[in-house]
């Protein structure tokens, strides 16, 4: 399992995939917290990341999909897989080494968020005047939210093997899951199914946890969503076996 | 016995791509698989590596379940699939330890030179994949799959798309190999088992047709594989 956890990050590094990423994400998120007016932290005049928490969960959804696009698909496509599946490896295993490869990449570009972090850390007055117990929140919260975009992501890629199709249906799903479950919420007709629906989508969790608080009942729906994805996902490699 | 297939079957839908087939390979064989394409032969190679299980039969390699113990016999056995899957972005020896890692190879640095010593890959060995000609891809196939020292080696059509040159030197490496491992090619050419191997399996429309010697199968009229295989492949045509 290391070794192909290993391969994929080696891949990562070598198609420039994960600079790309990075970039892409630091940009991003800078452009929104420091520059984009109205909304920026000197507009708000608040020593607090939250323009970026609020904005991360959307771009995360792209650049995501763009990491764990390729992961099975290509393997599909070059007709590794059979290479993989043969040599004394479970199907487990090979879900899970990608899994935390494309999560690893994840987790290491949020980490180069923190020097926005510290940075409004500085800016406060007085300084060190920031609330770290909801930024820690908000950080394991994305990390948690980039663990189930991954999942799906890496089960989307396993259902085809074109780059394209994956990243589309990984998006589709993620932006599903994030955004319209919540929006059904608001549907007054809807009622108690619909609030019970948006129970089921990741903006209520990540919001809750977002806060500050670190209930055991949304670290539990973030990881069984994950590894729902992920059962899915070995699920179709194992699809060769019917 | 090295292989055993015991009356091994796999279905998809209402096709038999391989049809209540049995054989067994001693230790030290090389074997010929031939037949033509959609045979049932990358179907059965597929079955003995464990990837992809039978619909009913099984059997042994090395006296090891392929299907209750797939895992196992993939540590046994090194397996070129047909086509030659690889990725063309890496190098060669990055590749084989990669793959080697994935075999559980311990001492990878020293599995992988004699892997590529073997297999001669030596002038071409810094490139990347990508730039490698047809023929040292195929042997970056074989190098793969002879990292973890397998006893048993299943190369399903080794020498597919090699100019005649590539051939040559393709058989001489894999009846080097025969030397000391039991080795199971899959082919539709006549002459390719001929050149190499001491027993050959006739499949056709998933079923076996012969299976014996090359000097048997001959027999007395010294008879070309390609004639006695036309008029075996009639009759079950006939049938």
């Amino acid at each position: 399992m290391w070794t192909l956890y290993k391969r994929e990050i080696r891949s990562f590094l070598g198609s420039f995939i994960a600079y790309i990423v990075m970039s892409v994400f630091l940009i991003l998120t800078g452009l929104f917290l420091w520059f984009v007016s109205g909304n920026n932290v000197f507009d708000l005049g608040i020593a607090s990341l939250q323009v970026m928490f609020d904005i991360a969960p959307y771009i995360l959804i792209f650049l995501v999909s763009a990491v764990t696009m390729k992961s099975i698909s290509d393997e599909k496509r070059l007709g590794t897989m059979e290479i993989l599946t043969t040599k004394p490896i479970t199907d487990t295993a090979i879900v899970l080494s990608k899994f935390f490869a494309s999560l690893t990449l994840i987790v290491f570009t949020l980490a180069l968020t923190l020097v926005y972090a510290f940075t409004i850390n500085e800016l406060a007055s007085p300084v060190g005047n920031v609330d770290w117990g909801s930024m820690i929140g908000s950080y394991f919260g994305l990390i948690l939210l980039a663990s189930c975009y991954t999942a799906v992501g890496l089960f989307s890629s396993s259902i085809t093997d074109n780059q394209i199709v994956a990243l589309l249906v990984s998006m589709l799903i993620s932006f599903f899951f994030l955004t319209v479950l919540q929006l059904l919420g608001d549907v007054s007709w809807l009622d108690q199914i619909g609030r019970s629906l948006s129970w089921f989508g990741l903006e209520f969790h990540y919001d809750s946890i977002s806060r500050g608080v670190i209930d055991t009942r949304d670290v539990v729906y973030f990881l069984g969503f994950s590894s729902v994805f992920l059962g899915l996902t070995k699920l179709v490699l194992e699809s060769r076996k019917w | 016995m090295s292989i055993s297939v015991e009356h091994l079957s796999k279905h998809y839908g209402k096709q038999k791509a391989v049809n209540d087939i049995s054989f067994t390979i001693k230790t030290g064989e090389i074997v010929g698989f031939l037949g033509p394409n959609g045979a049932g032969k990358s179907t059965t190679m597929k079955i003995i590596t464990g990837y992809i299980p039978p619909t009913t039969g099984g059997g042994k390699v090395c006296d090891i379940d392929m299907v209750e113990d797939s895992l196992a016999v993939r540590k046994i056995v090194g397996y070129l699939p047909e086509n030659n899957p690889l990725y063309p972005e890496m190098y060669i020896t990055e590749y084989l330890r990669f793959m080697a890692g994935l075999s559980g190879v311990k001492e990878t640095k020293k599995a992988v030179e004699q892997a590529i010593e073997t297999t001669r890959l030596q002038p071409e060995r810094h490139k990347r994949i990508g730039q490698l000609s047809k023929g040292y891809r195929q042997r970056v196939g074989l190098a793969q799959a002879l990292l973890h020292n397998p006893d048993v080696l299943i190369l399903d059509e080794p020498t597919s798309g090699l100019d005649p040159l590539q051939v040559e030197e393709m058989r001489n490496v894999i009846k080097e190999l025969g030397k000391n491992k039991t080795v199971m090619l899959s082919t539709h050419i006549m002459q390719e088992v001929e050149a190499m191997c001491s027993r050959v399996i006739m499949i056709n429309k998933g079923n076996i047709v012969a299976d014996d010697s090359i000097e048997s199968l001959r027999g007395p009229q010294n008879e070309s594989l390609e004639i006695i295989f036309k008029r075996l492949t009639s009759n079950v045509d006939a049938i």
